[in-house]
Parts: C-alpha cells; sequence; structure tokens
C-alpha cells in the first residue's frame, strides 16, 4: 500500500540526518590536514573539475588560515561548500589522493573543504568585490550551479546580470534533485544566498524560458545569454502499465522529498526502482528511509556496468535496498488502476555496444517482482522541444556549444543542457567557462 | 640476550636510562614511581639554596601536528626545602639501591657552601654528583647554573672546590649557550671533574602567543628567556657530545649524554657518539615514566642484532667517523634513483629539486599521475629528495665513484684539479 506518515518524526530526523557529519572540532580537522602531503602538480586538484587547489587549502587549514582556505576553494569554485557534500569524491580527487597508491585512506579532502566553507558561508565571509557597474547586462536561465557560478564570475566583473529561475528557490539540482541526507534545504538556501551576496545579480523566481519568457525578449533585451536551464524530462519505460497508480519517476519523488516535508511523501510497503545510476540510488535509499518495507533496484546489466559509484551502491546496500542485476523491465501489472507487480526479463550480456557498454539481451524467461510502487530512474531527457523550438544546434536535445557559444546570437550554454547530466561540479566549470567566453564577447578584460 | 647494565663510575644500574634532573625527580613520589616503571637510575633535581618559582613555567613549539617538538621551562632549582630532598632520597635509596642516585647541586659561590652541601647529600645517600653549571635562567642572575659553566675559569674553581670535599663521583653538566663546550669541559677536567654530562637546556623562546602578543611561557604579561629541550634539540646536543668526544683532554672521563632523547634509537645515537649513559627528562614529562620499558627492549633486540654483548661494546664506535671536512673524499659521488614501483606520484622531490637545487629531476605529464626520473648527469647527490619523499626507500642513492681512488679537498688543491666538474 503506498501511504504516507509511516513513521515518527525522531525516525524522520534520524533516517535523513547528514550522512556524513562533517569534522567537530578543529583538532579533528588537524589531525587529517597534517596528514596531507602537499603534493606538487597535485593528483588531486587534477582530478577537481573545477582545479580547487587542493594541497594549498588544506595547508591553510593546518595554519590555522581558515579563512584563507575557504578563499581557495571559492576562488575554483564558488559552489565549493555544496560540492564538499555531494561530489562523488570516491572518483575524483579523493579517487586520485597519493595515499590510496600506498593502501592507506587518502586524505578527506571533501569533509575538509566543508569545515572551511562552511566557517566562510556561517560568517559570511565574502572574498569577492564587485567592479563597478560597465553596464553591460546578462540574462541567465536556471539558478542552478552552471547559473549561479556563470553569474558569479560576471558580477565580478562589473556584468549586471538577472537569473531567470522557474522554481521558487535557487540552487537547481542541489536544491530539488539530490539525497537530502546530503544537503538540507536550509544548506541550499544559505548556499545560494551567500553567492548572491556579492551583489549585481538579481534573481527572478517562478520564471521559465518559453512560459513567462521567451528569448526574443532576452536577446533583444540583454547583452548576451547563459542557458543553464539543466535537463529534467525522466525517460519513459515505454512498457504496458507505465500510466498505473504507484509508477513514479525518480526526479519527481526526489523533487517532492526536497520540497515537502517528509511525513507528506507516500511509498509503497514494497519499491522497486528501475536503474543504477546516482539518481536510483538516492531514490531507492531515500525510499527505504521514508519506510518502505522493502526496495529492490533492478538493472539490466550487471554490477560492473553500473553507473554509480561503488561507494554510493555501499549505502543502499547498508540501507538494505535489494538489487537484482540482469533484469529489464517488460510489462507493470495492474490491479484497481494500481501497481500490483513488475515483470521483468532476464537478460544477459552480449557484446559491446557504441559507448563500449557489453549490450543486454532477453533470455527469455521472466522474473516478477510484486511491488506496490515503482520509481523510474533510468536517465532525464534534455529540454528538446524548447531548445528545437528557438532553433538552438542540438544532438539528440543536448545543446552543442564551441567554447560555450551557441549557434544563436549572443545565446550561451552550458551545464546539464549541454552534457545531458553530469556532476554538480561539472556545472560549476562550465558555468566559469561560459562566464569567460561571454566576458570575451562583451569585450570585458577580466 | 644482551646485557644492557650499566657501570659510570662505579655507579651501577641495570640499564644506562637515567633521568636527567628536572621536575621528574623533584620529589620521593615521582622517582619512586619511576624506579617501579624501570629506569636505571636518576640525577635528582637540583639542590641549592631555596628558591621560589613562577607560574606558569613551560612552553613548547608544535610541529605539523605533533606536539612538543621542543620544549622550553622557566622553572628553577628545586623549591622544597633542602631537609625534605634529603630526607626523600635517604628514603629512595633504602628502597631502591639498585639504581643510581646521582644529586645535582647548585650551592651559592663560595667554597664553604659547596662543602656544606656536598656533606649534607652524601650523608643523605647519594652515589654521584652533577654540578649544575648549565641552567640558562632565573640562576644565572645570581652568579649561579650557566654563568658559572660559561666562564671556564668560574667553572675550573668550582670543580677544584667540590673535588676537594667529594668522595664519591663528580659529574659535570655543560651548558651549550656557548660557541663551544670544550673550553669549559678541559677547565673541569683538568680541575679533576670525574665525568662530564650535556647539553643543559638552551636559552631560548619558543613562541609568541598573536592574540595577546606576549611570548611563551606567559607570567602576569611577560616572559622571560627560557631553556630549551625535547627532540628539536637532538642534533645540537649530539654535536657538542662528539666535540668532548674527540677532544684529547676531555675523552679521557666517561660522559653521560643528555638532550632530545625520547627513544632506545637517539639513546644508541648517543652512545655511539661516546656517551656511557643517558639522560631523558622531555620525552618522559610528554608520555609519563612508561617509555623506558621500550628503550630498553629496543637497545637489547638492537645489540642483539648487532652482536654486542654488552654497553662498552658500541660505546664511542662511531666517534671516529666524524671528521673534518677537508679529509672529506672529493671522488666519492652517488645519485639518486627513484623506485617507480614504490613512487605515489607526489612531486615533492620534483618541486624541490627544481625550485631549491639542481634542477635535476624529470616530469612527464600524466593525469592525473605524473612520472619523475632522475637526470643522472644534473645530480649532485645531495640527498634532498630522498629526504622529502614520503615513502620508505622509493628514492635510494646510488654510489657512483667519479674514480676509485681517495682523494680529499688538501690533495685536490696540490694537484691544481679543476673545479666544478661534477
Amino acid at each position: 500500500m503506498i501511504k504516507n506518515n509511516r513513521l515518527t518524526t525522531e525516525q524522520y530526523e534520524h533516517n535523513f540526518s547528514d550522512i556524513k557529519p562533517p569534522f567537530e572540532t578543529q583538532d579533528a580537522a588537524l589531525v587529517e590536514a597534517n596528514r596531507c602531503l602537499f603534493c606538487y602538480d597535485a593528483p588531486c586538484t587534477k582530478a577537481c573539475p573545477t582545479s580547487i587547489d587542493v594541497p594549498k587549502f588544506i595547508k591553510q587549514i593546518t595554519t590555522y588560515n581558515v579563512k584563507g582556505s575557504a578563499h581557495t576553494i571559492f576562488q575554483s569554485n564558488i559552489m565549493g561548500a555544496g560540492c564538499s557534500k555531494v561530489c562523488p569524491v570516491e572518483k575524483l580527487c579523493e579517487g586520485a589522493c597519493v595515499y590510496n597508491l600506498m593502501e592507506e585512506p587518502p586524505i578527506p579532502i571533501a569533509k575538509l573543504q566543508r569545515y572551511s566553507t562552511e566557517k566562510a558561508i556561517n560568517n559570511n565571509w565574502q572574498y569577492f568585490e564587485r567592479k563597478k557597474s560597465n553596464g553591460k547586462k546578462v540574462a541567465v536561465i536556471g539558478a542552478g550551479p552552471a547559473g549561479l557560478s556563470c553569474a558569479h564570475i560576471l558580477t565580478r566583473e562589473g556584468v549586471d546580470v538577472t537569473i531567470y529561475e522557474k522554481e521558487n528557490k535557487g540552487g537547481g539540482l542541489m536544491t530539488y534533485g539530490i539525497a537530502a541526507y546530503k544537503v538540507t534545504p536550509q544548506f541550499c538556501e544559505d548556499e545560494v544566498n551567500y553567492i548572491l551576496g556579492i551583489g549585481g545579480i538579481e534573481v527572478k523566481y517562478n520564471q521559465e524560458l518559453g512560459k513567462n519568457i521567451s528569448l526574443e525578449e532576452l536577446q533583444k533585451n540583454y547583452d548576451a545569454i547563459y542557458i543553464a536551464f539543466g535537463v529534467g524530462l525522466a525517460n519513459k519505460l515505454n512498457i504496458p502499465g507505465e500510466e498505473l497508480e504507484g509508477v513514479e519517476d525518480a526526479i519527481t519523488f526526489i523533487y517532492n522529498l526536497r520540497s515537502k516535508t517528509y511525513k507528506e511523501i507516500s511509498v509503497g510497503d514494497k519499491v522497486a526502482v528501475i536503474g543504477m545510476g546516482m539518481t536510483a540510488i538516492d531514490a531507492a535509499t531515500q525510499a527505504k528511509r521514508l519506510g518502505a518495507k522493502e526496495v529492490t533496484m533492478v538493472y539490466r546489466r550487471t554490477e560492473a556496468e553500473k553507473s554509480c559509484t561503488q561507494h554510493e551502491l555501499d549505502i543502499a546496500r547498508l540501507d538494505g535496498c535489494a538489487t537484482i542485476w540482469l533484469a529489464a523491465p517488460k510489462e507493470i501489472v495492474g490491479e484497481n488502476g494500481k501497481v500490483k507487480a513488475l515483470i521483468c526479463d532476464v537478460m544477459q550480456l552480449a557484446e559491446p555496444d557504441a559507448k563500449g557498454k557489453p549490450l543486454p539481451v532477453p533470455t527469455g524467461q521472466t522474473l516478477t517482482l510484486n511491488v506496490d510502487m515503482i520509481i523510474k530512474a533510468t536517465g532525464q531527457n534534455p529540454y528538446s522541444n524548447i531548445i528545437s523550438a528557438y532553433a538552438i544546434d542540438n544532438t539528440k536535445g543536448k545543446i552543442n556549444i564551441q567554447q560555450s557559444a551557441t549557434n544563436v546570437s549572443k545565446v550561451f550554454a552550458g551545464g546539464d543542457c549541454v552534457n545531458g547530466g553530469k556532476e554538480v561540479v561539472d556545472a560549476v566549470q562550465a558555468g566559469k567557462d561560459g562566464a569567460a567566453s561571454i566576458l570575451s564577447f562583451l569585450q570585458i578584460k577580466n | 640476550m644482551a646485557d644492557i647494565s650499566s657501570n659510570f663510575l662505579g655507579i651501577k644500574s641495570p640499564n644506562p636510562f637515567w633521568l636527567a634532573s628536572a621536575p621528574p625527580t623533584d620529589k620521593k613520589i615521582n622517582v619512586l614511581r619511576a624506579y617501579e616503571a624501570g629506569w636505571g637510575g636518576v640525577v635528582w633535581k637540583t639542590l641549592g639554596s631555596q628558591v621560589k618559582n613562577v607560574s606558569s613555567r613551560y612552553s613548547s613549539v608544535d610541529y605539523h601536528g605533533s606536539r612538543v617538538m621542543g620544549f622550553n621551562n622557566i622553572e628553577l632549582i628545586s623549591d622544597r626545602p633542602l631537609e625534605i630532598n634529603l630526607k626523600e632520597i635517604t628514603e629512595v635509596v633504602k628502597l631502591f639501591p639498585d639504581r643510581a642516585m646521582i644529586v645535582s647541586l647548585m650551592a651559592d659561590s663560595t667554597r664553604e657552601a659547596w662543602h656544606e652541601l656536598i656533606k649534607k647529600c652524601e650523608d643523605a645517600g647519594a652515589m654521584g654528583f652533577e654540578l649544575n653549571f648549565g641552567c640558562p635562567h632565573g640562576m644565572t642572575e645570581r652568579g649561579l647554573g650557566a654563568a658559572v659553566g660559561q666562564d671556564p675559569e668560574i667553572a675550573k674553581m668550582v670543580v677544584e672546590w667540590v673535588m676537594e670535599k667529594a668522595t664519591i663521583p663528580v659529574i659535570t653538566k655543560l651548558t651549550p649557550n656557548v660557541h663551544s663546550v670544550v673550553p669549559t669541559g678541559k677547565a673541569c677536567v683538568e680541575a679533576g671533574t670525574n665525568a662530564l654530562s650535556l647539553i643543559n637546556t638552551i636559552q631560548s623562546v619558543t613562541g609568541v602567543d598573536l592574540d595577546t602578543l606576549v611570548p611563551n611561557p606567559y607570567v602576569a604579561g611577560k616572559s622571560v628567556f627560557g631553556g630549551y629541550c625535547g627532540p628539536a634539540v637532538k642534533p645540537i646536543a649530539l654535536k657538542f657530545l662528539t666535540t668532548i668526544a674527540q677532544n684529547a683532554t676531555t675523552k679521557k672521563v666517561p660522559i653521560s649524554g643528555i638532550g632530545g632523547i625520547s627513544t632506545w634509537r637517539d639513546a644508541v645515537e648517543f652512545m655511539l657518539l661516546g656517551s656511557s649513559t643517558v639522560q631523558v627528562c622531555t620525552a618522559a614529562m610528554k608520555h609519563g615514566f612508561r617509555i623506558v620499558e621500550d628503550m630498553c627492549e629496543g637497545l637489547n633486540n638492537w645489540m642483539d642484532e648487532k652482536g654486542f654483548k654488552t654497553l662498552n661494546d658500541f660505546i664511542g664506535k662511531s666517534v671516529s667517523n666524524i671528521t673534518h671536512w677537508e679529509d672529506l673524499d672529493i671522488n666519492y659521488h652517488h645519485v639518486a634513483n627513484i623506485n617507480q614501483d614504490k613512487c605515489i606520484h607526489c612531486g615533492l622531490c620534483y618541486i624541490t629539486c627544481e625550485d631549491t637545487s639542481h634542477q635535476a629531476i624529470n616530469l612527464d605529464k600524466g593525469n592525473p599521475y605524473n612520472t619523475y626520473t632522475i637526470k643522472e648527469q644534473d645530480c649532485v647527490g645531495c640527498n634532498l629528495c630522498k629526504l622529502v619523499c614520503p615513502v620508505d626507500n622509493c628514492i635510494t642513492m646510488v654510489e657512483k665513484r667519479v674514480a676509485p681512488e681517495y682523494i680529499n679537498w688538501k690533495m685536490w688543491q696540490e694537484k691544481g684539479l679543476p673545479l666544478n666538474d661534477h
């Protein structure tokens, strides 16, 4: 049965508390910071999409220069605080830490980054000063990581920035698309406010491109436009029964979870989650944490091909989520309009496809899962309709760019709407690249 | 099993580890705890005219997360009445007759004062004396401590007074707050001291509080120079020790080594450079007396491994290996080698060589791991890369002699050989 209010307030609080708690004391941070070898041309920095000078910011913690430490981080990544909580560091900075080569635990870079940046945000240490307005105006579409990062650099150079955001809060996926035990709504709001604290950025909320505003209008009123509206439409399964009550997409599920109270969110007794990416993990673990009795993750390939990290899969497993490999949804069976079971083709792996992943093919056998809720997490699609409507050059809905510029006059783009959906940290870098191109286009020297 | 017992001028102890004259040896309760823990002996905290101490008394230097790398104190000699100290010494000796009981002395600067103090301490059961000619603070202003040790003539005079009276072995403790410890050491040996010990603490300021702007340690808004000790001073102590172990006059007497000894390894180094016993303070003040357990066991294992049966088999064995620069073999050459299987690509060797040495390391860019290799023709064999490398035995120095024969700087000049040919 699908229902909400399964747990007590205390249980919800406990289940959604910070999964990676911060250092509680300066001493604790110092022990780890002092382990850092201060590598030259450091692998961790190279593994960071925004190239944060990790050895430098950690060294600064050891000299009690926490203020300088956060400055070092924000110079490369203005969302360094959020990234410290949501980055899959095991495949980025911490995965590259040279201690791994010594069979020693890597430096907890994310935790140290959080240590410095949280202090900066809590104390509102503003490091960047906006230059006097140069009269140039740029519109940014989307107040997510790419948009905010781009806007921040532009305003520093004296550009007047207006961000159009379709939701009533900023932060994008950070606010609406990430597991609640990684970042709280309050943190997301604080981070957005901290970034906007520099001034010169006006955010217009509840403004959606194609609905309340048009690209033509923006082209007329602004010197440049930066599109950073991400991706959003969940992939469909295109199987019978997809319209039944109890079938939900992970994006909507997490969006609701992030914008309402936990008590309000309904889950089934037995939940199947389809997919094995980061979003699938977030959906499965949170369904469990909302009180679902059984959660089973279904993936059409094997564990070796999963797109989530091992660390994330371990979180799901520790939460008690089951996994079924080599199973592809074939049909959803209903009763009285409600989900009753999920029938899957049992698959086997054939030759690798064009991307190099082995292609799963049906064996002819099926398996049936008795479930009352199905969460689809098989990827997101770009907003291709609107992109095509404005004749923006794209590949399957993903905007094509050259040095952040699209084929349309004055229009630049970056982030998920270009790459199809990557990490927050990739979007921040895209925003930096976009800002650099726009500044060059506007002939503003930085 | 090796025999680690020590016989220092007839003063026997089950091991060569003594606690130095300092706060840990100021009271019966401390000394009994030390003996129970296994220490071979103590040098009882300096006795003399009664003094008054201040609060606070210690400060330290931390380095890269490690506490008390260097330690500093402004405490004076024992501030307890002499009678209490003497009574406790008698009680301790009775309870632990197999341990060394040396008493540190700093009498007022008259023959009579020294003679009186010596008599009282011998009567109390002292097995030997250590003359405190080194305390660098508080006592110098009264013409005592380092004020004596810094002037060979005064030191000689005081040692002569002591030797007139003492019937038990006398060790003279030297101050390092001089350009060389040898003149005072020589003067003391000539005056008849039976042994020398060194070093006492080094005058220091450990730091300044960046909030109050008052240096450490803090005493009501002010500070004073203190005496520095602990691991940070070990290299300086070893240097002073070597000069005493090499000098023709001072090497005639046994030496008790002091200065930053924290482990059996440190102790062995002091003994290899001429110390018959070693004295420990800071390490015990940081960790408690229990550290002596590993000191004994580690020393024993090392001696077994090296085939040394008694301490005398290795004491002083490294003294002759420190020579004069102009006697070093110029034809000796070695170059660094990086073991690529062990390398973790931290780049520390590269940046340090590139920025501050001889640009003798190649960098091949990789993502995320660079590859570092040695340019042998440019490597001068300085060791820097090996020293900064965080992985044991990843960088090794490989011998590549320039020529087989020994040649030193003097010979080089006589032959008119060219410079800078490496």
